[in-house]
């Protein structure tokens, strides 16, 4: 077999030195009444060149990014991937190592997660960033769960202008660790933070809201955080990395800590997933901070090097007194991340956000000007926008498909008040020629 | 080499690695749409301004001092470290599998659909299980899913008041941190002389509070839990659940299904057991395999198949909801699913086969010059303990350590809790004799070494970029980020 370089006359050399003479022999730990006594009802073997040609076919019957100009978003977003990426990511050094507990033979992960955790400070304006969470949904649990840990309350407060799926996350967690998940406050497609602030108390472990919001709006950041302060509960911002580019980053709203999706950051959409949480918190709480560090530090001859460090706040060490269960986390896309922000440095990254910026202002004017269609509310947004159609949403997008363009979010689906609303996004991939064609879609 | 400096440090102003097409639209400035108090004073401040020569240099040389699989053996014991086919690699980046968006439309999601769908099962058939959710982003989130599911039972069935989850004193440090996130207390049970769960006291522990029992079969000690089906009557009879941690599967495919033996819910780690790479340290997948009854709790979304098309299966009202922001790490589950058809059956089973001969070979011959406390014959893996060497002052540290001048990752160290010096070493089934038998020669030649000159093998490693790292400083003097913490 092709990943198995024992030969029979291997083996049998090698049952000789054990001492048995067949290999079942060293299953006899397994009673017989637990031994399957039939082959796995599975299909294969296919050889590699059968495998890639089923997989080749397979791959054919999904319509994809490539071929499709795409206009939803919603958490995923088709940013370009600079061919960097690939190209480090890609080195088997580092996607067959595993976690480095051994530092020393793992200098180059350990120094490139040490750059990410550099980064993310850099662009979020936060203190320490850890190593990476699995997504954002699960990064902003995990921020709840800390926020609960670190002031011994159990409400989170979170604005329902969040990721529907991030809040669906929450609410599982919360109802698991016991903690109470309140989701309200909204008015039109921004946060309604007198509604909200009347759910603060003083048992409210957190306040989160997200920036721009699910619906590519911008919140009244000032505003949440005086309004989480106040009450003695943590500030938690969800944000997009791309819009930090431009947009003031949490740092600056004083965010105890913050956590996004780090998926635009050079990472392919994937049918959602492997994804990348991205977590930051104020200097203060590092303790409390669940997932990997990693630290700078020097080897016995005085040189600089990295390592795994506060250890003791992880599973492998504290067991159920442990931050987190966290234990495999997303460490290649968080390389992927770091590699994405060196190549486009201060002035790419700028730029990338204003090629959104200003697709996704040309696309909301052009389909306002469309007989039927309007934007109904006037929040700033970024790179995604919220339009009420003539038509049901389903239908709307059934048309575009044939046309290769992939349509918006029907709203509805997770807002019943906004039926009849899509959520369209617009990222520096779209051109001036499929911006057209949407409207010309949309038109029909 | 020496030190490479960070990527920050090569920075020079004016340089960038990407080029933006020109704008094809009329723009106008950022202001007026976000409006000013919304706008950062500057770009990121101090992110760095590189050239992709600049990029590419500094990750490749990075690259250089870490050690992969690709790069040599790497016997960590509880990860299984395989090697990953390339065509996996290849597979999982087809546009058709990459590049999909989760919400687009599933009539034209057919192809991925179809595949998750059959993932599902696949792997209720190789668990011996019913029913199976794919969410779950790597082992400790399975782990976590499933005790929810166990949870959100008991409160359907009002015994809400089951407290207590019980796991060896052998079980990975995930088991008993994922059971105190769902709110429930630990109790440890120790291992008995022959390395297996000690079935008397765990009798003893068990009650009406008890809601699960966390198993891992074969166990962190490499051997089979032999009574495995008397405790799965034994906990079922208190009206608890067993949990099969499935970290070690690569011992068992097509030989021995967890629920074939009473385990109600396991997990599997796909990046382990199916192939996908370990990535650095993710991202992994953890898929969790129920028995039908516990299937209505599963999280949303599963796949369906049904009047010939697959969906994304919401209608599921008794589910504990979302653990992920969509239906799990599909990369991964991709380079699993093509590893399970490139196998097959037999392959897989000869996976097992292979595996389990591997490391009873390394275990015959590394028993020559070290302790292995438990037994002659093992799994997939097996504890070795340096209390041998640590007489001559040689930790199993300093042993992992000196390794690495031989040319070979270490083993997984001090894990698990149970045994002295611990020194834990899974080969998996993709060594050949060669690799086993210049390891065996290594280990033995450090044993002799230990005697001889230990002062060798206390300062190693000699060899690496770096030597010995002060892990105490680095939690004492937080470094945490390029610049200082403090600006």
């Amino acid at each position: 077999m092709q990943y198995i370089p024992n030969t029979d006359a291997g083996r049998s050399r090698m049952l000789d030195s054990i001492g048995v003479s067949d290999i079942s022999e060293l299953f006899q730990q397994v009673p017989r009444s637990l031994v399957l006594n039939r082959p796995l009802d599975i299909p294969g073997p296919l050889s590699e060149m059968e495998l890639r040609r089923y997989a080749d076919d397979l791959s054919g019957q999904s319509a994809n990014l490539d071929t499709c100009a795409s206009f939803l978003g919603a958490g995923i977003y088709d940013h370009y991937i600079p061919s960097t990426v690939a190209a480090v990511i890609g080195r088997s050094e580092f996607y067959t190592s595993y976690t480095p507990y051994q530092p020393e033979i793992s200098q180059g992960n350990l120094q490139a997660i040490f750059e990410f955790q550099t980064l993310i400070c850099q662009l979020t304006g936060m203190e320490v960033a850890n190593a990476s969470m699995y997504d954002g949904a699960t990064a902003l649990a995990e921020a709840a769960l800390m926020a609960s840990s670190i002031t011994g309350r159990s409400e989170w407060v979170v604005s329902n202008c969040i990721h529907p799926a991030y809040r669906e996350t929450m609410r599982t967690y919360a109802w698991a660790s016991g903690n109470k998940l309140v989701d309200a406050g909204r008015s039109g497609i921004t946060t309604n933070l007198a509604e909200l602030s009347r759910y603060i108390t003083r048992e409210t472990a957190c306040l989160a809201i997200q920036h721009p919001n699910f619906f590519g709006a911008l919140e009244s950041l000032r505003e949440a955080e005086a309004l989480a302060h106040e009450a003695g509960a943590l500030f938690i911002v969800c944000f997009d990395p791309i819009s930090l580019g431009l947009l003031k980053p949490p740092g600056e709203f004083n965010a105890d800590i913050c956590v996004a999706e780090g998926q635009p950051l050079g990472i392919p959409p994937g049918f959602g997933g492997p994804l990348l949480g991205l977590f930051a918190c104020k200097k203060e709480y590092v303790r409390q901070m669940p997932g990997r560090l990693v630290g700078a530090t020097t080897d016995s001859a005085g040189r600089r090097g990295y390592a795994l460090t506060l250890q003791t706040r992880e599973q492998h060490i504290r067991r159920e007194r442990a931050t987190s269960n966290i234990c495999t986390n997303e460490a290649l896309n968080a390389l992927a991340a770091a590699v994405y922000l060196c190549t486009l440095g201060k002035q790419g990254l700028r730029e990338v956000a204003d090629l959104c910026l200003q697709k996704a202002h040309y696309a909301a004017q052009a389909i306002s000007e469309l007989s039927g269609y309007e934007l109904p509310f006037n929040a700033p947004f970024f790179k995604e926008f919220v339009v009420k159609s003539p038509k049901p949403v389903a239908e709307i997008n059934e048309k575009l498909l044939n046309r290769k363009i992939v349509g918006g979010l029907d709203l509805g689906r997770f807002y019943p008040d906004l039926a009849g609303h899509m959520l369209l996004c617009a990222t520096e991939r779209r051109t001036r020629a499929e911006i057209h064609a949407l409207v010309e879609g949309l038109a029909e | 080499m020496s030190t490479e400096p960070t990527i920050f440090e090569r920075s020079s102003p004016g340089r960038t690695g990407i080029s933006w097409p020109q704008p094809d639209i009329p723009e106008r400035p950022p202001a007026d749409y976000l409006g000013g108090e919304n706008l950062r004073a500057d770009p990121p401040r101090r992110m760095p301004e590189l050239s992709q020569v600049d990029v590419i240099r500094h990750f490749t040389r990075l690259s250089t001092v870490n050690y992969g699989v690709d790069t040599g053996f790497y016997p960590l014991g509880s990860c299984t470290m395989k090697y990953s086919p390339k065509i996996n690699e290849e597979i999982a980046a087809l546009p058709g599998l990459s590049r999909l968006h989760p919400y687009q439309d599933e009539r034209v999601s057919q192809g991925m659909l179809r595949l998750l769908y059959d993932m599902q099962v696949f792997l209720a058939e190789i668990a011996g299980m019913d029913a199976v959710t794919l969410q779950p982003a790597a082992g400790a989130q399975g782990e976590f899913t499933a005790l929810m599911l166990f949870k959100r039972h008991y409160e359907r069935v009002g015994e809400g008041h089951r407290r207590i989850v019980i796991v060896p004193d052998s079980s990975h440090g995930t088991n008993p941190a994922t059971a105190a996130r769902c709110g429930y207390e630990i109790q440890k049970v120790p291992s008995g002389p022959d390395g297996l769960v000690d079935v008397s006291a765990l009798s003893g522990e068990l009650s009406r509070d008890v809601a699960a029992v966390m198993l891992t079969n074969p166990n962190t000690l490499g051997l089979f839990e032999t009574r495995a089906a008397e405790i799965s009557q034994m906990v079922h009879d208190v009206g608890a659940f067993l949990y099969c941690d499935g970290a070690n599967m690569n011992a068992v495919l097509g030989i021995h299904r967890p629920g074939d033996a009473g385990f109600d819910a396991m997990h599997f780690n796909l990046h382990k057991t199916f192939s996908a790479p370990h990535g650095s340290g993710g991202p992994g997948s953890g898929p969790v395999a129920v028995k039908s009854f516990l299937e209505p709790y599963l999280p949303v979304p599963t796949v369906g198949f049904e009047g010939g098309r697959y969906f994304l299966n919401y209608d599921r009202l008794e589910s504990i909801g979302r653990v992920h922001s969509f239906y799990g790490n599909i990369g991964v589950i991709v380079k699993a699913y093509a590893y399970i058809l490139n196998l097959g059956s037999d392959g897989l089973k000869s996976v097992s086969e292979n595996a389990v001969l591997n490391a009873n070979y390394l275990l015959k011959r590394i028993a020559t010059a070290y302790d292995v406390p438990y037994g002659e014959r093992c799994m997939h893996e097996f504890v070795a303990s340096a209390v041998q060497q640590k007489a001559h002052g040689v930790k199993a540290l300093d042993i992992a350590k000196r390794l690495i001048d031989y040319g070979f990752h270490p083993p997984t160290i001090y894990f698990p809790l149970i045994v002295a010096e611990a020194l834990m070493i899974e080969p998996t089934e993709t060594e050949s004799v060669e690799t086993l038998d210049a390891f065996a020669d290594a280990m033995l030649a450090i044993a002799e070494e230990a005697r001889s000159d230990p002062e060798t093998v206390r300062s190693a490693p000699h060899t690496a970029p770096v030597s010995r790292l002060d892990e105490a400083a680095a939690a004492r003097k937080l470094e945490l980020r390029w610049g200082g913490t403090g600006d």
